[in-house]
């Protein structure tokens, strides 16, 4: 699968009450938690984003608090990718869970603000075709493809324990 | 095997378990709040699931927006209470809840040797005892209600040995802070952090509860320490049981091992905007604060509380301060004023709320301002986190935080009791 992008810089250690705010958290709507997306450090970032667009960070994105709702409104505002030098651990379970795509890798150094990234997710590599720049990944492991290739971590239990 | 490796391996079926394997391993207790846990319920029927796979293993605490600031809170635990009467899982609502990393171990619903999920990230408080724990997503705990299973990757273990006493003033909260500073929010990311030595054994399990808490600001997947005594003591004084004790062994491997004396480390203050940001208090002496919160599931068990009250006893909070103490519990409350602290409190002119986060995550019940500043014996200062963007959080022990109310500024819990 192939993702291609406009990029949105970030820094190091965004936290999930970056990612949404905690007094957004008495819904559950996608839509209303999407207009909230990185509202604290980007105000109106979910009305500059255009659909598909990647979110570009550095070490330990998605620290803090276990709330599913950052990815969800991460997703649910347009973004088809995130890629980041690393990412907090229960950040990562809940993107891999509701099959939000994401990307480890330090090429993340080569990516600036408005470049357009293409990334292949079968095949590790990514490339910045606004700089011409190419650069690869490591892949999941076996087990996190099996839940990624069922679409998220419920479809895969609908496969194997809900019958 | 390290203590993590053991209760991992015993709950997936495996004589051994290594660093990085992945393991679908049996949970023995699953938790969820009015934030995570609408999500999970959602995912568990959009599943079409019919049945939970073990009512009795599921808690739904209802801690955050509680008593409910709002309408849209009260849906959400209008969902919870439904989901709870429908499958007969446990459910606290207001008048039995508390902040549920302090309300479960006090309900003995925590065994040493079990392996626990939370949908909250301070969910890895119960290794305090001895147990796995760790924080999860909404659909991890959806997956868990049905399956009793939580996929996991075995993490390696960094082991963090505290020589020496803590000085007067010193306790649980600035051992972690302090190890925070050291190893920085990611230091420990994905990883075990394992806490022994001579300064842990002498801790009491408040100040336990304190330490492994906190290991998520490190990034850890769980923070643990090993059962003995202390342990023993209090388990059997909630449970019946006290489930397995496990220690690690003499040649467990660990990625790192990070050495700290305890006797040289003051109070210490995290300064916005990371828990990392940790040096010592008298660093922070000029720094003027509107509010004051002590509570959380960090710092709001009895023992937090009569800390805070041995150094407002007889004094007044700062005129230009506000003060809001949170036990965190039912019982916690009651024992306090059993004690006469909530009288010490009040007489000094602080608030007393009822158990909930509230203020910890800017939900309710002591929200800042633009501009304003809190020191609060809570566990994150990330930007807005208790209120607006441009507000600030210090993070501290109780005794520094109630100095500090009645100073008005940041201060050594020394400058008011001599």
């Amino acid at each position: 699968m192939k993702i291609r992008g406009k990029a949105w810089k970030f820094g190091d250690h965004i936290n999930t009450d970056d990612i949404i705010a905690a007094r957004y958290l008495n819904t559950t709507d996608i839509s209303e938690l999407s207009l909230h997306c990185m509202e604290t450090i980007s105000p109106g970032f979910s009305k500059k984003i255009a659909k598909g667009d990647i979110i570009v960070a550095g070490e330990n994105f998605g620290c803090g608090s276990s709330r599913e709702h950052a990815p969800i409104a991460i997703k649910g505002c347009g973004i088809s990718l995130v890629i980041a030098k690393s990412f907090a651990r229960i950040f990562f379970r809940n993107a891999i869970n509701i099959g939000l795509p994401i990307v480890e890798t330090n090429f993340v150094g080569r990516i600036f603000q408005d470049d357009i990234v293409e990334v292949d997710l079968d095949k590790g590599t990514i490339v910045n075709i606004t700089r011409n720049q190419t650069g690869d990944f490591i892949k999941y492991p076996e087990f996190l493809q099996m839940i990624i290739k069922s679409g998220g971590l419920m479809q895969w239990a609908k496969e194997k324990y809900i019958k | 095997m390290t203590i993590t490796e053991k209760i991992l391996a015993a709950h997936c079926g495996f004589d051994e378990v290594f660093p990085g394997q992945f393991i679908e391993a049996n949970v023995d207790l699953i938790l969820a709040n009015d934030i995570t846990g609408p999500l999970a319920i959602e995912e568990f029927e959009k599943a079409d699931a019919k049945k939970v796979f073990d009512p009795s293993k599921i808690v739904l605490v209802p801690d955050h927006f509680t008593p409910c600031k709002d309408i849209k809170s009260a849906e959400m635990v209008k969902v919870l209470r439904n989901f709870s009467k429908k499958h007969r899982t446990r459910f606290y609502d207001v008048g039995r809840v508390g902040i549920e990393h302090a309300l479960l171990p006090e309900e003995g619903l925590i065994l040493a040797g079990s392996l626990i999920i939370g949908a909250d990230s301070h969910s890895c408080t119960y290794g305090a005892v001895g147990a796995f724990s760790t924080g999860v997503g909404s659909t991890d705990v959806a997956f868990a209600f049905i399956t009793g299973k939580i996929w996991l990757k075995v993490p390696p273990s960094i082991k963090f040995i505290y020589t020496g006493r803590c000085s007067r003033f010193t306790g649980g909260k600035d051992i972690i802070l302090y190890t925070i500073g050291k190893i920085g929010v990611d230091g420990a990311r994905y990883k075990a952090m394992e806490f022994e030595g001579e300064a842990i054994e002498n801790l009491s399990m408040d100040d336990r509860f304190t330490i492994c808490n906190m290991a998520i600001e490190a990034g850890a997947k769980n923070g643990i320490i090993a059962p003995d005594t202390i342990t023993e003591e209090f388990l059997l004084s909630v449970s019946r049981g006290k489930g397995i004790f496990y220690k690690s062994d003499r040649d467990a491997k660990y990625e790192n091992i990070i050495e700290i004396d305890v006797s040289s480390i003051g109070p210490q203050v995290a300064a916005p905007h990371l828990p990392s940001n940790s040096r010592d208090v008298r660093e922070f002496s000029d720094v003027r604060i509107d509010q004051v919160v002590i509570g959380s599931c960090t710092n709001g068990r009895i023992s937090d509380l009569r800390k805070a009250a041995m150094i407002a006893k007889g004094k007044s909070v700062h005129s230009d301060v506000r003060v809001i103490i949170i036990p965190a519990t039912q019982k916690i409350y009651q024992q306090a004023l059993k004690e006469g602290l909530i009288h010490i409190f009040m007489d000094a002119g602080c608030v007393i709320s009822p158990p909930t986060c509230g203020p910890c995550l800017g939900g309710h019940m002591g929200v800042l301002a633009k501009g304003e500043v809190a020191i609060a014996t809570t566990n994150r200062n990330f930007i807005g986190r208790m209120g607006h963007p441009e507000s600030f959080v210090y993070l501290s022990n109780p005794e520094v935080a109630m100095a500090s109310a009645i100073k008005g500024r940041i201060s050594h819990p020394e400058e008011v009791l001599k």
